[in-house]
This record gives structure tokens, sequence and C-alpha cells, in this order.
């Protein structure tokens, strides 16, 4: 097996061991050994000096779009997963609609195969819920999970009939995984292009409102209570589903959410001039909504921060905003804008940030890593939480550029990215 | 043409009224008022935008809107190219910036642009360097057809301050009314929108606008209607549930009129639905402005276009003598 790696000199931030202090952390055969301020090395083992940086279990994303099979323009399995570990994210679960959809276990079993063979972040496959995605009938869920799968999803789509989606939060109990949902009522939503309200109204733009969203998660809610099943909802966006959340949470459902970094800070104004950068699904809203998606993540109402990263090239978002597809990049900025939204205006402690991006992602799937307790696999990222850095797109990871924050000074910058112990991403230049 | 710079607050493009000063847009009005005169002349022609070259690109079809256009343009003296998208490489699958650049590439002064999608004027604007003109996109602005509406309510009304102007309608998927609220507004008028809650667009009360649910309320409260096009799309989209039971709720008929406390006068964009959203003796009867305002379209796209190649407001009644 490789060296053994001890990590010492920095600031350690592990929320799942409540532990923020200066420690050194040692890794053995890519497993956690051991964390402390006294952790030695033993002889033999690499040293990485991690003065000046902070430490913590690398970051989970549970909601990545990779776009291979048939968007690789866009986006593939190896240049998703090095924008990964670039962003701080040791693992990423991959969205199964591609074209075709990851609806079957060879599918499946090729992203889990292509993700491992980069040796980037850890690459974990969702599949789709339905064949097709079409909303119509369930995938061979088992077949799914053998092949390597650890939920199911039509993201992109909403699953729309009731019966369906009390199936599937029925079947997956089976494997005890969860259905996540692109909440979104269709019937709602014709033509929509962003918030519904005083910016569309202006622009003529046609609108989504909350309700679309907050109706879905309410059904959703319910048919979690009715089959106790694991609901997930992605990316909650609107005030009104999070009154859902609460509820739901009040009364001890098995229901999890996600807020992307862009829905806790940005809102509709940024589509002003007709903006395709800020062309999302579902779309920026306004401030009470931030506040709300901000308030419910702080409170534990939404569990985790998602990217959503959604990748899409130039010529695509290059045009008339009716006809520009939906979708922020956002493994590359998530971290530091995060750090914008939450730790800097005090909202949150950078533990508790650390904590919805990596132990909560770990707890509410099951998984185990998202700590660096001895004897987890050594997934760490160091970063620099008061460095600032300025928004190029051009030097991204990722092979699409779309985001709307081009020039934009954000703090946190990620220094080094480890996965089962091995060096994965090192920015380069001293910190 | 003209050594200054246009001093009528127009920037390099008219996209639409929201972004202009009330100053701005009572320029253009001034300023269109010395053109309506060429169009009543034996010979319509001046030489104020000879060797301008000017493209009419319409992705949409229209009539009315493109056949003004093309008049004050030839009316002014310049080259003008009318560029149909069925027609068009827009079918071969061209990208609209693409079709820009090689319009531009042309050599061309000026783009007149109809297009379906909301935004696409102030996108082709973003990337081009002749001035572009929104004569209508998506459901977002049409500014030359508030800017005939308002030169004929001033000439209705000697004024525009103050007045009450309801419109009344398809305001959802209207962009001639957007732009009018906000070309009213900046002039001082007071707006309200008027029509089913299916067909009136989100938080526009946000935009300080009243809401009338109910036709008569409306025509009680105004002094000038602005009655939008129902199209039958609207019915068959579920909006609404009929034509005939919308001309029987929304209809603006001379019965209603009648109990207004005053004339009220009646604006129409056109193309009418005659016996939907307005009646025939409406339409064709004494309080109707609505081919004045066909005829003051030419006047305020002769004004945009005389403004928008440099001219100044205030030498708009030499330019047309072609003295300046």
């Amino acid at each position: 097996m490789s060296r053994p790696l001890h990590i010492h000199g920095g600031r350690v931030v592990d929320p799942s061991q409540g532990l923020d202090a200066p420690a050194a952390v040692l890794v053995i055969d890519g497993l956690i050994e051991a964390v402390g301020p006294d952790v030695e090395a033993p002889e033999g083992a690499e040293s990485i000096d991690a003065s000046g940086f902070t430490v913590s279990p690398g970051l989970i994303d549970v909601h990545v779009h990779l776009r291979e099979p048939g968007g690789e323009h866009k986006e593939s399995i190896a240049t998703g997963s090095r924008a990964a570990v670039a962003g701080g994210f040791t693992t990423i679960w991959a969205m199964p609609n591609t074209d075709p959809p990851i609806d079957d276990p060879a599918a499946v079993g090729y992203v889990r195969a292509a993700g491992r063979a980069v040796r980037a972040s850890r690459v974990m496959p969702i599949g789709a819920a339905s064949i097709g995605q079409k909303g119509e009938k369930m995938t061979e869920i088992g077949e799914l999970v053998a092949a390597g799968a650890v939920a199911v999803s039509d993201d992109g789509h909403p699953v729309h009939d009731s019966g369906l989606m009390r199936r599937l939060l029925e079947y997956t109990q089976t494997f005890d995984i969860p259905v996540l949902q692109h909440a979104e009522d269709p019937g709602l939503t014709p033509g929509g292009v962003m918030n519904e309200g005083r910016v569309a109204t202006a622009l003529g733009l046609r609108g989504i409102p909350n309700a679309a969203e907050a109706g879905m998660v309410a059904r959703d809610v319910m048919l979690s209570e009715l089959t106790g099943g694991h609901l997930h909802v992605c990316h909650v966006s609107a005030r009104q589903s999070v009154d859902q959340l609460r509820w739901a949470k009040d009364r001890g459902l098995r229901v999890t959410s996600e807020v992307t970094p862009h829905h806790l800070l940005l809102t509709e104004d940024l589509v002003r001039g007709y903006n395709t950068q800020a062309k999302v699904h579902p779309p920026l809203r306004v401030e009470e909504d931030v506040e709300a998606v901000r308030q419910a993540l702080v409170e534990g109402v939404i569990d985790v921060i998602a990217t959503d990263h959604a990748p899409h090239h130039y010529d695509e978002k290059e045009r008339e905003f009716d006809d520009a597809p939906f979708g922020i990049n956002g493994l590359e900025t998530a971290f530091s804008l995060c750090m914008k939204s939450l730790v800097e205006p005090g909202h949150m402690t950078l533990s508790g940030l650390i904590d919805r991006m990596s132990c909560a992602p770990a707890r509410i799937m099951g998984l185990d890593t998202g700590t660096l307790r001895p004897g987890a696999p050594a997934d760490i990222v160091l970063y620099t939480p008061d460095e600032s850095w300025t928004v190029d797109p051009a030097r991204f990871y990722s092979r699409s550029r779309n985001t709307p924050l081009v020039g934009w000074v954000l703090p946190g910058r990620i220094r080094r990215t480890i996965v089962s112990g091995e060096t994965r991403f090192e920015a380069e230049g001293d910190a | 043409m003209n050594d200054k710079r246009p001093d009528s607050g127009l920037g390099k493009d008219l996209i639409g009224l929201e972004t202009l000063s009330g100053d701005t847009i009572s320029a253009i009005l001034d300023t269109a008022e010395p053109f309506k005169e060429i169009s009543e002349r034996a010979i319509k022609k001046v030489p104020v935008l000879r060797g301008k070259t000017i493209v009419n690109l319409f992705f949409e079809p229209s009539t009315r809107t493109r056949i003004s256009f093309e008049f004050a343009e030839k009316r002014l003296g310049a080259d003008t190219v009318n560029v149909a998208a069925s027609g068009s490489s827009v079918v071969k699958g061209e990208t609209l910036v693409d079709t820009a650049r090689n319009l531009e590439a042309m050599r061309i002064d000026m783009v007149v642009i109809r297009h379906g999608s909301s935004g696409a004027a102030q996108f082709l604007a973003d990337r081009i360097p002749s001035n572009v003109i929104n004569a209508g996109d998506g459901q977002h602005e049409h500014p030359t057809q508030a800017l005939l509406d308002l030169l004929t309510l001033r000439d209705s009304f000697g004024r525009i301050e103050g007045l009450k102007v309801c419109i009344v309608g398809d305001v959802v998927h209207s962009r001639v009314a957007r732009s009018n609220i906000f070309g009213l507004q900046k002039l001082g008028a007071e707006v309200a929108v008027c029509g089913p809650r299916s067909l009136i667009p989100a938080a526009i009360e946000d935009l300080g606008v009243q809401v009338f649910t109910h036709v008569e309320d409306a025509i009680q409260w105004a002094d000038a209607l602005n009655v939008l096009r129902l199209q039958l799309e609207r019915m068959n989209a579920g909006y609404i549930p009929s034509l005939r039971e919308y001309n029987r709720v929304y209809g603006v008929t001379q019965a209603r009129l009648d109990r207004a406390p005053g004339d009220t006068v009646i604006l129409h964009p056109g193309p009418m639905n005659r016996g939907v959203e307005i009646d025939s003796d409406v339409a064709d009867g004494p309080q109707s402005v609505i081919l004045p305002q066909v005829t003051n379209g030419v006047a305020v796209r002769m004004a945009v276009l005389y403004l928008l190649a440099g001219g100044a407001p205030e030498r708009a009644e030499e330019a047309k003598k072609g003295e300046a």
C-alpha cells in the first residue's frame, strides 16, 4: 500500500466530531488512522505541511450533471470530476439525465467505471427513476443498485404522476435508497423561463411560480408520510417549500432536501438584461425566498448544500433567453460562494458550512465519508477560508464556463483535495 | 447628415420605453410632429436618411408594423431591405447572432427587428454596432407602437399628464401593453389594465398599475381605452373558455361606452378581431382614433429613425426641408 500520510500544522475543522482546533491527521492505507494535536508521523510517512490551511473532511455533492454520455461538448465524467476536486469535492453524485438516460445497469456501471478511471473525485451514479425518464414505468431499481446506483431520480423532469411517485417511495425501501425529486408541477410552468413576478412581467418572460415547486413538495411529503420512503427534495428555491419541509421535519418524516449555492444568494434581478447565465431551474427567486432557504439551511430544515452543477456550452447560452438552456456551472465556485453568502455575513460558522457540505450529505445518504474519524476513508480537503480569489471561468477544470459570477471576488480557496489518501488536486501557487 | 451627437437622450438603440426618460419620450413625440406633414405631400420623400441602409429583419409575420417602418424609411430617403425569417438562413439553423453579424458585414446602418423571443432586440443591440430598433420582441416591448399611441393620445387630449388610460384585454401576452405602461407613466398618466386574471401578468401592480376585472369599472374610470387584440390561440391554450364569452364579459361595446361619464377615446393597436374584443360600431365610431394611430405610426417611426441617425430634435423642421 501507499506510504502513510501525515498532514500537520493546520487547523482541523470536522463538525462530525465537534473538532475545530490545531491538529494533525494521519492517514494509513487510504483510511484515517488518527486525528489530534499530538499525532506523530510514523517513519517513512509522507509529510504535508498544512500550516496556514484549514483541514476538513472532503465535500460531498449529491447533485451534479456530468453530461456523459451524449453531452460531451458540455462536460464529461473526466472533466466534471476534475472540476469537483478543484472545488474541494471528494464525492459527487451524477444525475442520470444524460442521452441516453442512465436507466439500465450497464449504463450505471459505465458511469461508475469511468469515474474510477479518472482518479479525481469519487463518482457515484444516480439511476433513472423511470425508464427513459419518461415518468411512466419504474426502472429495474434493484439492478441499478446492484450495478452501483446510490439513488434514483428523474431530475430535469419531475415525477409528475402521483401513483408512480408512491410506488417509487415504496419500492426503494427494499434497497434503502432515496428518491431524489425535482419538485415542480409541470402544469404550472408551460414556457416558464424565470421566476414569476415583477421582473418576469417587466421583461415579458414567462414565469415559474413558487407554487409549482411548493405544491409538488407538499404532495411528495404526503407520499413520504404515506409510504415511509426516503424523499429527498432537490434544489429547494421557494419559501413555501420550506414551510412544507419544516412540517415534514416536525413530523419526523424521512424527508431530506438540498439547496444550491446560487439560491442561497442570488435573486431574479440578475436576469435583467436577459442574462442567460442567470437562467436556471428552479429559477432564481426573490429576497424573501433567499432568506427563507438560508434560514432553513441554518436550522437544518434543509439538510445539505448541493450544486446542481449544470454545465452548458458557450454557444448554447449565447442565444435568445427563451432558447438558452437552464443551468449554472457550480462545482468550482460552490464552496466560495457559500463562504460569501453564509460564513462571511455570520449566518453560519465555517464548521456549520462544512457540516452542510460534507458531514450532513454523508449522514442523510448513509455514506462512510464526510468525517475525519479514525477508520473513515481519507477524503480530505485543505483550504484557506480567508483567501479571496477572482472567478475566471477560463480557468475552470469544467469543460463549460457558464456562470453568472464572472469577475466576482470570493473568499475561500481550495488548496488540496485528497481522496482515499491520494492527492487528486493541488492548487498552483503559494498560500 | 448631422455633425452633432444626438441630444434626444436616445442611445444607440431603441429597445423599449422602460429605460427612457419622460423627456426623451417627449422629444421623440415632438420630433414626430413636423414629420407628420411629409406623408401629406404629393411627393412623400425627403433626403434625411439618404445613403443610409436599413434592414427590416422580421422573424415574425407582420403587416402593419413592417409596412409602417418601410414607409418611414423610404419617405426619409433610406435604402431598405426586408428580410423575413421564413425565407432566410434562419430556417437553416443560423443563430440570431450570426444573422446579425452577416448583415453587419454588408455594412448596414440600422436594423429594425421583430422577433418572437423577449430580449431578442437587446441581444442584437449588444452585439452589433448598428442602430437597433425594436419592432416587437416576444412579450416584452413594442416601443414604436406605444410612441404612436402616446402621440395619438396627445393629439386627442392635448396632453398626456394626468390622463387615465386603461389597457384592456390580453395583457399577459402583450408587448404593446408593457411599452404603453412604461411610456404613459413616464409622461405622467395613470395606467390601469383590465381583463380576466388569467390574462393579467403576475405582480403587475408592482409596476404601479391598477387592475380592473370588470370592463364596466374600467370604462367608468378611464379617459381612454387601449383595446388589445385577443388571439384565438388564447382560447385553445385555456386562458379563456371561448371568444363568445370573452366578448360578452370584456368586449368594448357601444352600450358599455354609453354609460361612461365622458367620451372615452378608443385606441387599438390592430389587427382587430371585430366582435371579439371590440365591436364594429365602436371601432368605426366617433370615439375611435384607430386610423389616426396608423397615420401617426409612420411619423413616429420617422422621428425615431431620424434621431437614431444622429438628428437633433430641434432641427427636425429644417431636416425635413432638406436643409440640415
